[in-house]
C-alpha cells in the first residue's frame, strides 16, 4: 500500500512543481526553491512527519524533503543547545543528499564527456 | 522627450500585445500529467529502495530516507553521464526536476559540462551554479523557522 501512497504523493508535488513553472511561469531554478522554502515551513507547523509516515518516498524524494530535514536538523539540535544548535545542527540530516551530489559530481565529471 | 517617452511605452505595449498572441499555449494539463506519471514512477523506484535499506540495512522509516537519497543520486550519475536524464527531462518537465535526482542531475550536469575548464575552476566552482539557490535559500529559511520555533516553545514552555 505504501508503494501506492509513494507514486500518488511524489506525483502530486511534482504536478505542483509543473503549475508553478506553466500556470505562474517561474524558472525551474525559482520553482525548485519555492518548494524547498514550502518543505520547510510544512515542517515548522509540524506537518511534514506525518506525511513521511504515511507516504514514505513519495515525501521524501522530492526536494520539499530538503526543506524539511533541514529544520529537522536545526531543531533537534536546538532542542539540546539552545539557539546555537539551529546553526550547528543544521545539516546534520540533509549531509546525505549534498555529500552524494558533490561526490558523484566529481567521479561524474572524471568518467563522462561532455555531450553536445 | 515626453513626447518621445509615450512613443517608445507605446511601442512597448503593441510588442507585449504581439507577443502574447504569438506565445505557444502550454499545454498545462498534458504536462502536468506527464509530471504526474514521471514524478510518482521516481518516487515508486525511491520506495522500493527504501524497502531494501529497511529489510536488508537496520534502518526505520523515518532514517532510510537519506540512503535512498544517496543511492538515487548515484543512479542519476549515470544517467546524467549518458545523456538519458536530459531526454526524460524534455518530456517529463517538474517531473524530472522535482525528485531529488533532479537536484542531482542539476549539479553532475554542470559537472560534466564544465570539466574542460579544468578541475579547480571548471568543476569545482560551477558544481553548485544551478542547485545553489536551492541549498541557499533552503538553509535560510529552515534558519529562519527553526529560530522562531525555538523561540516559540521556550516562551510557551
Amino acid at each position: 500500500m505504501i508503494f501506492l501512497w509513494a507514486f500518488l504523493v511524489g506525483g502530486f508535488i511534482c504536478v505542483i512543481g509543473q503549475i508553478l513553472m506553466d500556470v505562474f511561469k517561474l524558472t525551474p531554478a525559482h520553482t525548485l526553491t519555492s518548494l524547498v522554502v514550502l518543505g520547510a515551513v510544512m515542517d515548522g507547523f509540524n506537518l511534514y512527519e506525518p506525511l513521511i509516515d504515511f507516504a514514505g518516498a513519495g515525501a521524501t524524494v522530492p526536494i520539499t524533503s530538503f526543506g524539511n530535514s533541514l529544520v529537522h536538523g536545526a531543531m533537534a539540535e536546538a532542542e539540546k543547545h539552545g539557539l546555537i544548535g539551529v546553526v550547528t545542527g543544521m545539516f546534520e540530516v540533509t549531509s546525505s543528499g549534498i555529500s552524494a551530489a558533490i561526490i558523484f559530481g566529481v567521479i561524474g565529471a572524471l568518467l563522462f564527456k561532455p555531450k553536445g | 522627450m515626453t513626447h518621445k517617452n509615450n512613443n517608445k511605452k507605446f511601442e512597448k505595449q503593441h510588442y507585449q500585445k504581439i507577443q502574447q498572441k504569438k506565445e505557444i499555449k502550454r499545454p498545462v494539463i498534458r504536462n502536468c500529467f506527464k509530471a504526474f506519471f514521471v514524478g510518482g514512477f521516481i518516487c515508486l523506484i525511491g520506495q522500493v529502495i527504501t524497502t531494501f535499506y529497511i529489510y536488508f540495512f537496520d534502518f526505520t522509516e523515518q532514517t532510510a530516507g537519506n540512503p535512498t537519497v544517496a543511492t538515487i543520486i548515484f543512479f542519476t550519475m549515470l544517467l546524467t553521464g549518458f545523456g538519458l536524464y536530459d531526454k526524460l527531462g524534455q518530456f517529463a518537465g517538474a517531473g524530472s526536476s522535482v525528485p531529488v535526482t533532479g537536484f542531482g542531475n542539476a549539479v553532475i550536469s554542470t559537472a560534466i559540462e564544465h570539466r574542460t575548464e579544468g578541475f579547480i575552476l571548471g568543476v569545482g566552482s560551477n558544481m553548485f551554479k544551478l542547485a545553489g539557490p536551492v541549498i541557499v535559500y533552503g538553509v535560510f529559511s529552515a534558519f529562519l523557522i527553526a529560530i522562531i520555533k525555538t523561540l516559540f516553545m521556550k516562551w510557551m514552555g
